[in-house]
């Protein structure tokens, strides 16, 4: 199952590769992984997207909880959550009526073209990585897809529950 | 005001560091140089850092204290990783301090340049890479914290050479006390878990308990001892937790696992209640877990989190320190009265009493050729079972495990986890530099002790005389006995052709060397071995290369399924 692990760490330099090497050298997956410093800058944020069953997902938050590093880990998918994920998509654009499309097709999943060239855009996106698969899909068979660039999965718990220190 | 290098040593010496195991190199010269004026710390230079990293680990594991390592950067930092790696494994607690390039120089490919925080990261409890002088004495003393509290390990402290520069002062300032908002380990057990994990062990008709290493580094062999003995619950050891209960204790059922005795391995496969103390449910011991103990409800005490319900689930988890959750327990009882129902526990030893009777540990001695395991009770004879005995890998280990009982904690010091051949010798000076009077003997074969046989050299420039019994069987014992076993008696690359005189390399070593093959001669080679104190002793002792270590469980069954000698030909 995917799961959702949020994780308060020490902003200093060689925290995240304690993470990044125990999810490699314990053998576990990262699907997507974003980190970032806090509003108290002494501390990062990381949220990683992981797959396994319970017990897997156990064993990952005790030894990520085990690092000397960590403050707190906490799974958001164990309750009501909010994920959102970015991504931004090059897609070749050089016809008036492919134009037209993709500008049709960008407001109906609440994108945004952020670049404009006479021959391409740049459609920003943000929602869950669902919804971000299914645009890709949709723009697919409309135009040609040049790169594509996606921020990997953040999120919140909802309501009064939260992972602060 | 001092420098860095002064820094370091300070620091060291503040801390009570009273020895280091080390080689100097470029990038720690500086702090060498500190060192030489220091009085209170005592510096062995060994001949290979792996060896300085074992010495530190096995002076840990006699003491209890951290072991301390000073090597340079590159080749002197990665030698260590191996020793870091065993330390890691068994949770020993240590700290190396490692040289390295000036910090305007790292990332440049420089001379002698390694990541060691990157090398070093997956077989560390942490590391640190000092950034400026003023932070050494913080970094340093919260590397001992970290190394010798919660679950131990060793700490890499990774120290660039502009760091500790001789020409420049800083201010000293020693930390009163170490607070780290992310790390506090659990000392004390859940109070509701405490008590339903005794109520569970109180209504169990076939309990045992189940010691590893984990109950020795809590430092509380007499509460084991008095928690046993009240409930006279049957006990068995990993081979990490041998002497945490005494092995001559009429209680003590020897080492469960893979080469466990029968009345421990039969006793957990039948039991209905483990109490696990300090222990990790590592593969040698569940043998396939899927057939782990099928009756049996699990109370796993630890004071590490990731070690419950990691390969087998725990029914009753706590978190916690051995000590501090057997001294509630007994509590518990001294308020209660409370016990197990006698009926059901003389029926369960009566049972156990059949296992026994079995006499697994017997085996065929002959006029001829010395057997291995007699070495073994020989040497348990002669040294009065008081030894520290510090042992290589392979089958001299494992029957030094099964044929030394071990009836006080930190005798035996061995490889457990990682199982590294190699780690005997240095182990057994560690123990021997910490403990002056103590005997301290290497039990070992001619393969392993062949991985760190330079650190005689050591031995000699300090005056280290540890005891080495090596059980000569021209082989590489264990791997032959699998090739026996499993690979139909292909012997491949497991036969050593070309050793050396080991008599003549312990006298070129200027050691004494005593070459014995006639088991009449046994006892008093050994004797006269132990009877030179001041003296490193090599005994070179040729005995039976057939001889395999049993019982031996059948892989992929349970616990108690197991060889209990030699299969018959077919």
């Amino acid at each position: 199952m995917r799961r959702i692990l949020s994780v308060l760490l020490e902003n200093e330099p060689g925290a995240l590769s304690r993470i990044v090497g125990l999810f490699s050298q314990r053998g576990y997956n990262i699907e997507t992984l974003t980190v970032a410093p806090t509003d108290d800058p002494t501390l990062s944020r990381l949220t990683v997207t992981t797959v396994g069953d319970d017990r897997v997902i156990e064993q990952i938050t005790k030894q990520v909880n085990k690092l000397v590093d960590v403050l707190k880990v906490s799974d958001i998918t164990d309750g009501d959550h909010i994920e959102r994920e970015l991504m931004m998509v090059k897609v070749k654009a050089d016809t008036t009526a492919l134009r037209d499309e993709l500008k049709r097709l960008s407001d109906i999943f609440r994108g945004l073209v952020v670049d404009v060239t006479p021959t391409t855009y740049v459609i920003q996106l943000v929602g869950t990585s669902a919804k971000l698969d299914a645009f890709i899909e949709a723009l697919r068979s409309e135009a040609e897809i040049i790169e594509v660039a996606r921020s990997g999965v953040t999120g919140l718990s909802r309501g009064e529950k939260s992972l602060r220190f | 005001m001092m420098s860095g290098a002064e820094m370091v040593v300070r620091t060291l010496t503040q801390l009570g560091v009273k020895h280091i195991f080390g080689y100097p190199g470029g990038a720690v010269l500086d702090i060498y140089d500190a060192l030489f004026e220091a009085s209170d710390i005592e510096h062995i230079l060994v001949r290979h850092e792996q060896a300085a990293a074992h010495m530190a680990d096995g002076y840990a594991r006699a003491t209890g204290e951290v072991g301390t390592v000073l090597v340079t950067s590159g080749p002197g930092a990665t030698n260590t990783i191996t020793g870091i790696a065993t330390a890691y494994m068994d949770s020993i607690p240590m700290v190396v301090l490692s040289g390295q390039v000036a910090t305007s120089m790292i990332g440049e490919d420089a001379f002698q340049e390694c990541d060691m925080v990157g090398c070093s990261r997956p077989v560390v409890k942490h590391s640190f890479l000092v950034k400026k002088a003023e932070d050494i004495p913080t970094v340093i003393a919260k590397a001992y914290h970290i190394a010798a509290t919660g679950r131990p390990g060793p700490v890499v402290v990774d120290i660039p050479k502009d760091i500790v520069n001789p020409k420049e002062s800083h201010p000293y300032i020693f930390p009163d006390s170490i607070n780290m908002r992310s790390y506090n380990p659990t000392v004390k057990g859940h109070k509701g878990q405490v008590k339903k994990a005794l109520q569970v062990l109180l209504a169990a008709k076939k309990p045992v308990l189940y010691l590893g290493g984990g109950s020795i580094a809590a430092e509380c062999s007499d509460l084991i001892t008095a928690f046993a003995e009240r409930l006279n619950l049957p006990v068995t050891n990993t081979l990490m937790g041998l002497g945490a209960f005494p092995g001559q204790h009429k209680q003590c059922l020897g080492m469960l696992g893979m080469h466990g005795t029968v009345e421990a391995n039969k006793t957990m496969h039948n039991s209905d209640v483990i109490l696990a103390l300090g222990a990790r449910f590592d593969d040698r011991v569940t043998n396939n877990v899927k057939k782990f103990c099928p009756n049996a409800t699990i109370l796993h005490v630890d004071i590490d989190p990731t070690s419950i319900s990691k390969t087998v689930s725990a029914d009753v988890p706590i978190v916690g320190s051995v000590k501090q959750v057997l001294s509630d327990m007994i509590d518990i009882l001294d308020s209660t009265g409370e016990s197990l129902e006698p009926a059901a526990m003389a029926s369960w030893w009566s049972e156990i009493q059949v296992w026994r009777e079995q006499k697994c540990l017997s085996y065929a001695k002959s006029d001829k050729v010395i057997k291995p395991q007699q070495v073994v009770e020989a040497m348990h004879r002669v040294t009065n079972g008081e030894a520290y005995v510090s042992s290589d890998v392979g089958q001299h280990q494992m029957f030094a495990a099964l044929y030394y009982p071990f009836n006080k904690p930190r005798r035996w010091i061995n490889s457990g986890g990682l199982g590294t051949m190699g780690f005997g010798l240095p182990a057994a000076m560690g123990v021997k530099v910490a403990l002056p009077d103590s005997v301290s003997i290497c039990i070992t074969g001619d393969g392993s002790i062949q991985m760190n046989i330079q650190e005689l050299s050591t031995c000699m420039q300090y005056g280290i005389p540890v005891k080495i019994i090596s059980l000569n069987n021209q082989a590489l014992g264990m791997v032959r006995q699998w090739q026996d076993l499993i690979y139909g008696g292909r012997h491949s690359h497991s036969y050593m052709e070309s050793l050396p005189d080991f008599v003549k390399l312990a006298e070129a070593y200027g050691h004494v060397g005593i070459r014995v093959s006639d088991p009449s001669e046994l006892d008093e080679a050994l004797e006269k071995c132990f009877s030179m104190k001041d003296k490193l002793v090599f005994m070179d002792i040729l005995v039976d290369q057939d001889e395999h270590v049993y019982p031996m469980q059948i892989k992929f069954g349970a616990m108690d399924d197991m060889l209990l000698g030699k299969p018959k030909a077919e």
